[in-house]
């Protein structure tokens, strides 16, 4: 507030050259703080708890890349994005980076001029329905009521598979995931359509999920993951070698509880002393100090780590790793290598 | 007398009847239930079909709230508790109260500041809505948006002090230029505002807020009902006169001051509002540097403020138009000039016939603050759809929420009808 409210309107003047003028990092740098964007709250993703503490997978990703650039994974200023909000957020510079289970496509990547850094989450869309409904294949939804959240890829998703296989159906618009929970308990909608995370994550939360059932149909691929602005590489590679540090060291068996004798010396793993920093300069290449990793791995522990605690199969959530699993247990997380 | 008729009558009482009490239908609360519920037969039915419904209402939500719960940590403890029964998890509300009062950021150890600031609320409201109390409590209505921008908001004493200052500088040109002319008055008291503020600000160090007494808490930190109630108390009060300006500028016989404020009004008008919240919070993003962008808070409180004084323009219109050439007639008669003729003549009588209007509109506009929960603000509702419903442990719990919501909201919108009422009667000049 301060000045801003009374000269607000006068400083419009002078600062046509904004935005792009210096680095996202020296600005980060030089602010002290990250501004990430998050959702508005989606289960074991990002959600503020009892005390206000943003907590969830997404949340972890943004307080890694905070702890990497400024060594304190608390210095996030968490901006909460709704779908409709979070691209204009990105692009006009309100945040630095995006971190919202956004799926990376084609056209947000090439038209939206954004960079996506990477993949954190590999989701797909499922649908979930009444078990009295009788329904055990997509295929079967001729006709259907189906709630869908408006301004995400699960929207034009839905309309291509119904197209495809010449059924159709008759969309409920919604637009947050609590809304689309209540309108189908409700029974506004037949079937409710969004990532399979997220459906996994709703059924957990009902008063009987054994009466509701998730089909087997996975209709789209839905890479989440973080994303910056075109035209910053120098900041979105900080953003990308955060993340890949995080999966590393659950490659490489780096905990968070481990992690603080293994980065005390450098020891026998080479690429784990690359990682930490105990060896070669890769921070220094970044623009970031020496520790970066160990601090990004010590916000909230590794992927691995940070996969258990939000949404793993101890959490209400339970979803198993599948396809999130490192590429050694034959999943699709893999981070190129520190070299 | 007992001779008159001996011949006609063959039985005639001579003394009364003693008193006796009425029939048991026609007294107490029979007689009440005979007239008011069982008056006819089409009555009986609907009476005994509202008790049918009031009864099926009533047998399910009373179970429902004396069976909640008040102390779990979770919804799915509070299943467990139930095991089935009926019974309201209001746990939600005892764990997260704070945060659907006061968002999920705002420091809990200030949870005072804005509660001090709701209490002060009340005495700098009460001069201006009871007219009775004496006129010296206007100061204190004066100073309070200062004072609760200071609570609230924290930070420097100084920010406040200098906006007042610039308040009160202006004023003072105002008073002095306003004798010449009124242009000269308005706009240099305008000028001597932006003067004091722009000179006052740029002396204010910029670690002002650092050391100061009241922790600085950023706008994006406030949140729940307080946003709301903050949002629909400054959006009232900055509406009402701007929308006095507007309905007179647009009788104005000045065709520039005419045809500006026809064309704000009717383009407010034909914009919904959730448009311009849009507009606030995404496409001025655009047009403001990321280190120098216009509060949130302030955007939408501009947006709200300008929607909300277009339709107030137009209830104070119907008002203005209400009333008979012949008052207008008559303050010219008295040799009253403009300002003297609506002040004294104009304005009062047609603001009163505007109060139901004006409330509606207010009561509205209060309600419509919610809709800031779509760009991603925590109001109640943001709070609500956005964080709680979010959160493992309270993901499913949608009555007891959005109840609370309703129950907080209704107390407010239900106390503005009432003193909207109060104040009819107590206008009332009985021309019928």
């Amino acid at each position: 507030m301060k000045k801003s409210v009374f000269f607000g309107a006068l400083t419009l003047a002078g600062l046509g050259a904004g935005v792009a003028a210096a680095g996202t990092l020296d600005d980060v740098k030089a602010r002290g703080k990250l501004n990430c964007g998050v959702t508005t709250g989606l289960v074991g993703f990002a959600a503020p708890d009892a005390n206000g503490e943003w907590k969830g997978f997404d949340v972890g990703v943004c307080r890694a890349v905070a702890a990497a650039v400024l060594g304190d994974a608390t210095a996030v200023e968490f901006v909460p994005t709704t779908g409709k909000t979070r691209f204009t957020a990105l692009a006009s510079g309100e945040i630095d980076m995006l971190a919202r289970n956004t799926t990376w496509t084609f056209s947000r990547d090439v038209d939206l001029k954004f960079t996506f850094v990477g993949v954190n989450y590999y989701d797909g869309q499922g649908f979930m329905v009444p078990k009295e409904l009788g329904v055990s294949s997509a295929k079967e939804l001729d006709g259907a009521t189906v709630c869908i959240q408006t301004g995400t890829t699960t929207e034009l998703n839905l309309a291509d598979f119904f197209r495809a296989n010449n059924i159709s159906y008759e969309p409920v618009p919604i637009e947050t995931n609590a809304e689309g929970q209540q309108q189908y308990l409700a029974g506004a909608c037949d079937t409710y359509t969004t990532d399979a995370s997220g459906l996994a994550a709703t059924r957990a939360t009902f008063e009987n999920p054994g009466d509701h059932v998730l089909l087997p149909e996975i209709v789209s691929k839905e890479p989440l993951g973080p994303l910056v602005r075109h035209g910053d590489n120098e900041w979105g590679d900080v953003v990308r070698w955060t993340l890949n540090a995080l999966i590393t060291a659950e490659e490489l068996g780096v905990t968070s509880t481990n992690i603080a004798d293994m980065s005390a010396a450098p020891g026998d793993n080479p690429e784990v002393n690359r990682l930490l920093g105990t060896e070669g300069n890769l921070g220094e290449m970044l623009g970031l100090s020496a520790d970066w990793a160990k601090n990004a791995i010590m916000a909230g522990g590794n992927y691995g780590e940070l996969f258990e605690q939000n949404i793993g199969e101890s959490t209400s959530i339970g979803l198993a790793r599948g396809l999130n699993a490192q590429w050694t247990d034959g999943g699709l997380i893999y981070s190129p290598p520190f070299r | 007398m007992s001779d008159t008729h001996a011949q006609t009558v063959a039985f005639v009482r001579e003394t009364t009847i003693p008193e006796s009490p009425p029939p048991a239908a026609e007294t107490g609360a029979i007689k009440w239930l005979r007239q008011n519920l069982f008056a006819t037969p089409a009555n009986s039915l609907l009476t005994v079909a509202a008790l049918y419904v009031i009864w099926v209402v009533l047998s399910g939500s009373l179970p429902w709230i004396f069976g909640g719960l008040w102390t779990t940590t979770s919804l799915a403890e509070c299943r467990e508790i139930l095991q089935g029964r009926t019974g309201a998890c209001f746990s939600v509300l005892s764990e997260r109260w704070n945060q659907l009062l006061y968002g999920f950021k705002y420091p809990a150890d200030q949870y005072w500041r804005p509660n001090l600031a709701f209490l002060l609320l009340f005495f700098a409201a009460a001069p201006v809505l009871f007219f009775d109390l004496p006129r010296k409590m206007l100061i204190f209505t004066g100073l309070y948006p200062f004072l609760a921008y200071w609570l609230i908001w924290g930070g420097s004493l100084l920010v406040p002090i200098v906006a007042l200052l610039g308040f009160l500088g202006g004023a003072l040109v105002y008073q002095r230029f306003i004798k010449t002319s009124f242009a000269a008055g308005f706009f240099g008291g305008i000028a001597a505002a932006f003067v004091i503020w722009t000179v006052a600000g740029a002396i204010i160090p910029e670690n002002a807020s650092d050391n100061a007494m009241l922790s600085s808490v950023p706008s994006r930190d406030l949140g729940g009902f307080m946003l709301n109630m903050m949002l629909g108390v400054t959006c009232v009060s900055l509406s009402l006169p701007i929308g006095i300006a507007l309905a007179l500028g647009r009788q104005s016989d000045m065709p520039l001051i005419k045809w500006v404020c026809v064309v704000f009004i009717e383009f407010i008008r034909g914009v919904p509002l959730i448009t311009l919240l849009f507009v606030a919070s995404v496409m001025l993003s655009y047009f403001f540097p990321p280190e120098s962008t216009v509060d949130l808070f302030l955007r939408v409180v501009i947006m709200i403020t300008m929607f909300s004084s277009a339709y107030i323009a137009e209830v104070i219109r119907g008002g203005l138009a209400a009333l008979p050439k012949g008052q207008y007639e008559g303050a010219d008669s008295l040799g009253l000039d403009y300002p003297q003729a609506m002040q004294l003549i104009i304005l009062p009588q047609a603001l009163k016939i505007s109060i139901p209007g004006i409330v509606n509109v207010a009561v509205g506009l209060f309600k419509d603050t919610t809709l800031v929960s779509v760009i991603s603000m925590f109001d109640l509702v943001g709070m609500i759809r956005g964080p709680i419903l979010a959160s493992t442990e309270w993901n499913g719990v949608y009555w007891e929420l959005l109840g609370f919501a309703a129950l907080l909201f209704f107390v407010v919108c239900y106390g503005i009808s009432q003193y909207s009422q109060w104040l009819e009667r107590r206008l009332a000049t009985d021309h019928r």
